[in-house]
């Protein structure tokens, strides 16, 4: 029993059940019990939560991505420019995006992987790229139900029904359809890391990418996979995002990728590669979006919210830490 | 240095060895690898600390307790892998850790003066403003040296400080040499090179095993002889006896079975080995890791090996032996020449996938850096190289992936609490046993053994070499690197030598012996003169 509180998941379920504690007794006025509280955290976390697992999969081969942000307000606008204005059906919306994501991560992979960019400066200049795509396909400006006429005027269309199913709520109201993408999500990601060789090879790489290598291990093509998934999950939160605010931002997503990096190593993943997991993962999600929650229903200030938050981050990083042996 | 001796844990590296030198004069520190030369430099140079016995300079006791001491002290250490850090200027790295400050400010016009004038006394015009990485290899180890004259050293040692360099570099050296030594200076000098022990040595120190074995003025020590003391017993007579071979009587148990008897074999030098068909065959391999333009690490090497047959490479550091072993394995994808023929068949290996796909193994000389991954359980390391065929569709069949492990672990006799054990947890020698374990799912025709037995113990060597006798047996042909003598005259049917990327000598087993194999690896035998 003692063994399970030393391992990376007992560790990261230990700091989520101590997050439940305190808001358990920081309840506000039983805010905390209530359903509804509960059906907004795992809604409003759900955007980075499925950045975090196309994250996971590439801190575990050892890299970082720092485009996901972009990515995500580039699927957001284009999402929103398909949906809205030409009227596509999602059918056509859905997988036009993970193909603008997937590209973009794989882009960043193949420079990382082939042309051997380190992955920090190969991810950064995705994020900038991704940005100026997306700025340049919303024309600057939010891509929502308002379309601009030649003349000036505005002639308002409805929210496509595309949008409106993902920002839906089902079993009576008690559960978004954002989160069961999220979990969805969650589940790719664990069968991919846990029960397919792609996984395995990932671990192995951010173990040790040289004798990966040599052992035949196929490095430049699974490293490109794990960029360009998380590209795809990118754009899979940036059609939610969409969705939720009837439009697409070319300004969204700043600062996500933080979030979400933020999510996977409070789960335990090691930033070093080879280590770590989606289940971690999902501990790491709802830590970071539990806590966030019980900081705003106790009205604690944003200030305030984010200093706690890092705070949060370095302690729980230390009692991550591996005990060298 | 007197009765200094030195053990990493329970191996004892060094035993009461001593070392003087005087000042004005080269003394060279002669050895095989792993006799213990580098440990007893490391001592001197203050990297090891905790040592036994005394060391005097100048008369004073003294115990070096860091590098900066030992600089203090006036021992500077020029390294096989220079100190220098290429980013900084000439002029820093000579001052580096004592630049001239005024008020916590670097005084860089002093500092630049003072270093032109060190750099000048070596007879090198270069800019001191500029980047040490701007500068060959030759000249940024007399920037070394500045750098240990600049600290008034006294002794300056020397790790074989020619393996990077050409002829007339070397011979810009061996003048400094000679002026350091008209300064006053005393000069350890490390090397392999036999030519470069006869042009430069005052006197020679040989240790072998960790053990002094004598010292001698260079007069005295003829290079025949000086061999004879690094391999550690008289040659009385040209054929040598093969004692090692009877210690080891599964050998001929094993072979017993082989089609062809071991007695046939060896006639005429030819290269007959056990069991028939040739299995791998090499023309005119050429290895370019910094590409064509630059100097190979392997030039036009051709052999091959039968099935069932051990071949020993042997080599000293730099002979382009492991060099060999990777371009074999497609590890420098184009950047080879020359052809390769499987069973017959020429393929081209021009990645580690290929190469495993075509059924070859390297096993590589670092397990920790390139053969393990230790963040991983020894299920997924023994199973990563055949990974694929476990895993058909894509997802992975843990209970596949167990059986194989467990199947490949007790083939290797491994001993672990359970399969799903970080490797990192394990002794060395169960982690080489991992290594190589993986390599047996692949089922492969040829086996590159890069120094399989380095740092296990006893018990674990005798097991690999019991397991690669079996796997001669089923028709593996093995290519083996080592540079334990006993290792390769015991193991080995045929044996390769190779010099600075060429092959300079090839013995068959009765022809082997090891004072020929060591004028071979040192580039001394009569197969070199052609370079």
């Amino acid at each position: 029993m003692k063994k399970n509180f030393t391992s990376p998941a007992g560790r990261a379920f230990l700091a989520l059940v101590l997050v439940f504690i305190i808001g358990s007794i920081f309840n506000a006025d039983g805010a905390f019990f209530k359903l509804g509280t509960h059906r907004d955290t795992l809604r409003e976390m759900s955007v980075y939560g499925i950045l975090a697992c196309g994250m996971t999969m590439v801190i575990i081969s050892g890299g970082i991505d720092l485009s996901v942000g972009s990515i995500l307000a580039l699927a957001a606008v284009c999402s929103a420019k398909m949906a809205i204005h030409w009227g596509y059906s999602g059918w056509l919306v859905l997988p036009a995006c993970l193909i603008i994501g997937g590209l973009c991560g794989a882009v960043s992979g193949f420079l990382t992987a082939r042309l051997q960019i380190q992955p920090f400066i190969a991810t950064l200049a995705m994020m900038v790229l991704a940005r100026g795509l997306s700025k340049y396909a919303s024309g600057g400006m939010k891509v929502s139900t308002a379309i601009a006429n030649p003349d000036g005027t505005y002639r308002y269309v409805n929210v496509p029904p595309f949008f409106q199913d993902i920002d839906h709520r089902i079993l009576g109201g008690s559960f978004s359809v954002v989160t069961l993408i999220f979990i969805a999500c969650v589940l790719l990601g664990w069968l991919l890391m846990s029960k397919h060789r792609v996984g395995r090879y990932l671990y192995a790489i951010g173990g040790n990418e040289e004798s990966s290598r040599l052992s035949g291990v196929p490095v430049v093509g699974t490293k490109i996979f794990a960029y360009a998934m998380s590209g795809m999950f990118a754009a899979m939160a940036g059609i939610c995002q969409a969705a939720q605010e009837q439009q697409g931002d070319p300004e969204a997503g700043v600062g996500y990728e933080l979030i979400a990096i933020a999510m996977v190593v409070i789960g335990g993943t090691s930033l070093m590669g080879g280590r770590g997991g989606m289940g971690l993962t999902l501990l790491g999600v709802l830590t970071i979006g539990y806590l966030d929650k019980i900081l705003s229903i106790n009205a604690v200030p944003e200030a305030g919210r984010l200093v706690l938050t890092g705070i949060i981050i370095v302690i729980a990083v230390l009692t991550q830490r591996r005990r060298r042996t | 240095m007197t009765g200094i001796c030195k053990d990493f844990g329970r191996t004892t590296v060094l035993k009461d060895v001593q070392l003087e030198v005087r000042s004005g004069e080269v003394h060279v520190l002669a050895g095989e690898n792993g006799a213990g030369k580098s440990t007893l430099i490391k001592i001197l140079a203050g990297i090891h600390a905790d040592f036994q016995g005394s060391i005097h300079i100048n008369g004073l006791e003294v115990r070096p307790k860091s590098p900066l001491d030992a600089n203090h002290l006036g021992v500077a250490v020029i390294h096989q892998e220079l100190s220098l850090i290429d980013s900084l200027s000439v002029a820093d790295n000579i001052f580096l850790g004592r630049t001239p400050t005024r008020h916590g400010f670097v005084l860089d016009s002093v500092q630049q003066k003072l270093a032109a004038q060190w750099v000048q006394q070596l007879g090198l015009d270069i800019d001191t403003r500029r980047h040490v990485g701007e500068f060959t290899i030759a000249v940024r180890q007399l920037i070394e040296i500045a750098k240990a004259l600049s600290q008034n050293a006294k002794i300056i040692v020397m790790d074989e400080p020619t393996s990077a360099l050409n002829a007339p570099e070397v011979e810009r050296l061996f003048a400094l040499i000679q002026s350091l030594k008209a300064r006053g200076c005393g000069i350890v000098y490390i090397t392999h090179k036999m030519e470069e022990i006869a042009r430069i040595a005052d006197r020679i120190t040989v240790l072998r095993d960790g053990k002094w074995i004598g010292m001698a003025p260079a007069s005295d020590l003829p290079i025949p002889k000086l061999i004879q003391w690094m391999i550690g017993r008289e040659v009385t007579e040209p054929a040598p006896e093969r004692g090692c071979v009877e210690d080891q009587p599964q050998r001929v148990d094993v072979f017993g079975s082989a089609p062809l008897p071991r007695s046939g074999s060896g006639s005429a030098g030819l290269p007959v080995g056990p069991g028939g068909r040739q299995r791998l065959k090499v023309e005119n391999f050429g290895v370019f890791p910094r590409g064509f333009s630059k100097k190979p690490a392997v030039e036009n090497i051709s052999f091959s090996v039968r099935s069932g047959e051990i071949l020993g490479i042997a080599g000293l550091q730099g002979s382009g032996a492991s060099e060999l072993f990777h371009g074999l394995f497609g590890d420098f994808g184009s950047r080879t020449r020359g052809e390769i023929y499987l069973d017959e068949t020429r393929v081209s290996l021009r990645s580690p996938q290929k190469a495993i796909e075509a059924g070859v193994a390297l096993l590589t000389n670092d397990r920790k850096a390139t053969g393990l991954v230790l963040s991983l359980s020894i299920v997924a390391n023994a199973t990563l190289a055949g990974l694929r065929e476990l895993s058909p569709m894509g997802w992975r069949q843990p209970g596949r992936e167990l059986t194989a492990a467990k199947e490949m672990a007790s083939a290797m006799n491994l001993r672990a609490a359970s399969m799903d054990m970080e490797v990192g947890f394990l002794s060395g020698g169960n982690q080489q046993k991992v290594a190589i374990a993986k390599w047996l799912q692949i089922r492969p025709r040829v086996l590159l053994l890069d120094e399989p037995t380095r740092g296990i113990d006893i018990g674990a060597k005798q097991e690999i070499y019991q397991r690669m006798r079996e796997w001669a047996g089923q028709g593996i042909a093995i290519l083996l690197i080592t540079s334990e003598m006993p290792e390769l005259l015991t193991l080995s049917d045929r044996i390769l030598v190779m010099h600075r990327g060429r092959c300079t000598a090839e013995f068959s087993r009765q022809e082997a012996a090891p004072e020929k194999i060591l004028a071979a690896a040192m580039g001394t035998a009569m197969t070199n003169r052609q370079n």
